[in-house]
């Protein structure tokens, strides 16, 4: 490969890796979609219990949907084709990407977390479903935009290839992928309803690990976690909701302020008043979020302390859950309704 | 949330010179981004997942030095991994892993096997036969 190739890539910081990469990319191919477009459409929002998996040692929740999946939903209803290739050959995988790189091309790369060396020690987990933009090769090291990061950085061959190749859950096994054509108009009408359709679907479904149900099962998990567990895993576990909600990547709220911005674009853009409205009401639900998070970080500051306290101050977060349950249910009927 | 409602308390994030992203509303409601260079409930939460970490790290090197287990299961602490993780780096079934953290068993592996702990861990075989 040519000493150094650099391709005319602007980095624009998103909260999220998953919409930034596409949100990035889409730019790049001259069409400006925003990173809540990319989130709604693709129905990223979700709540969701995943029973039997501990991650950290905690149970997980996720307030998004599986990685990968706003991807492939926000390309297949903006009809756009990508392509997507994975490696065993960590060799082949260097050399394919070159080859984008040579053509002009920025490509995806789904990445591990724990070797990425740029992130602060404390966020390297082993957490594989990072993803990034490669857009170029200097002195022999890649140039990345990594979305959630404020400004562009770089890796060497081998640090890369170790990210690339990261073992465990999710395992990228090289995972690149781009876009490879792309519809005459981006007719993004249709897609935002089905998007919201899909989302309020899941959020709404009788199952009860998923969306408004799965909230309840987590509540009443919690209220009975300082028993069953004792206050100091009780006190892990619900710090590691809190983690989950909040961390690097949801835009505060878990994903629900990404979610408002998305309907009130949405309903300038499709000139729908309703949306507009709701937009607002998600906003509150996010503001609750946020303080269930706070309430939670009360009780779990003093990871040891133990008293007949502690157990009513987890029965009064779990309360909060109930309510903001209760609340996203009317929300998502309404939603539904709304367009 | 409200745009100058955008937390900016001191985080991890700091060591790393980066502020994440935040959605958040103007004045007029209208959605907008702004960074945060942190948030004390999430930096609490971290801090304590960090903490809980030191404690299995120490409680292995304990059971280590007390002959309980062996080296393997510290250095798979110390790497933040679970036995699923280290079993998916070395290639090894779960059953196994967790067989070689007997301190009997440890002893007797093969040379490549040991070498294999060693890479992952970024370690010589000397290295991961001591704790620190």
């Amino acid at each position: 490969m040519k000493e150094e190739t650099i391709i005319n890539f602007t980095h624009h910081q998103t909260a999220h890796c998953e919409n930034g990469v596409v949100s990035n990319l889409m730019k790049h191919n001259g069409f400006s979609v925003s990173e809540p477009m990319v989130f709604g459409i693709g129905s990223g929002l979700l709540f969701c219990y995943i029973p039997f998996l501990k991650v950290n040692h905690a149970p997980v929740i996720t307030y998004r949907a599986m990685p990968g999946h706003i991807f492939k939903k926000f390309a297949k209803r903006t009809g756009i084709k990508m392509k997507r290739e994975k490696f065993s050959n960590p060799k082949e995988a260097q050399s394919k990407l070159d080859e984008n790189l040579e053509r002009n091309n920025p490509v995806g790369l789904q990445v591990g977390v724990y070797n990425l060396l740029y992130f602060p020690d404390e966020y390297r987990f082993h957490f594989n479903a990072h993803n990034m933009v490669v857009y170029g090769k200097q002195d022999g090291r890649y140039l990345i935009s990594d979305p959630v990061m404020e400004e562009v950085t770089s890796l060497s061959e081998k640090e890369l290839e170790k990210v690339r190749f990261a073992k465990g859950a999710f395992a990228p096994k090289g995972h690149m992928y781009y876009p490879i054509s792309f519809p005459e108009k981006l007719e993004l009408e249709k897609a935002i309803v089905s998007g919201i359709k899909d989302t309020c679907k899941t959020m709404l479904a009788p199952i009860p690990i998923v969306g408004v149900k799965g909230i309840k099962t987590i509540a009443n998990l919690i209220r009975k976690w300082p028993k069953k567990k004792g206050i100091k895993t009780a006190n892990h576990y619900l710090g590691q909701v809190v983690r989950m909600q909040e961390e690097i990547g949801t835009g505060g709220g878990g994903f629900r302020y990404i979610y408002a911005a998305f309907l009130q674009e949405s309903g300038k853009l499709i000139g729908n008043e309703k949306l507009i409205e709701l937009a607002k009401e998600m906003t509150e639900i996010g503001d609750l979020w946020r303080d269930f998070a706070v309430e939670a970080s009360r009780i779990y500051k003093n990871r040891s302390r133990n008293d007949a306290g502690q157990s009513e101050n987890y029965n009064q977060v779990a309360n909060q859950l109930d309510h903001i349950a209760d609340l996203e249910k009317v929300f998502f009927k309404k939603l539904k309704k709304a367009i | 949330m409200k745009k100058e409602e955008v937390p900016q308390d001191k985080s991890n994030l700091e060591s790393a010179n980066f502020r994440e992203l935040c959605y958040a509303i103007d004045e007029n409601g209208e959605y907008t981004t702004a960074n945060s260079t942190g948030w004390e409930p999430k930096t609490v939460a971290l801090n304590n997942a960090i903490d809980e970490i030191n404690d299995r790290i120490e409680d292995a090197k304990k059971r280590v030095l007390e002959g309980k287990t062996s080296p393997i299961e510290y250095h798979m602490e110390l790497h933040k991994m679970d036995v699923g993780i280290l079993a998916s780096y070395v290639g090894l079934w779960q059953w196994r892993v967790k067989r070689h953290f007997k301190p009997s068993v440890f002893k007797k592996l093969k040379m490549n096997t040991l070498q294999k702990y060693a890479e992952v861990f970024e370690i010589s075989v000397d290295e991961l036969k001591t704790i620190k």
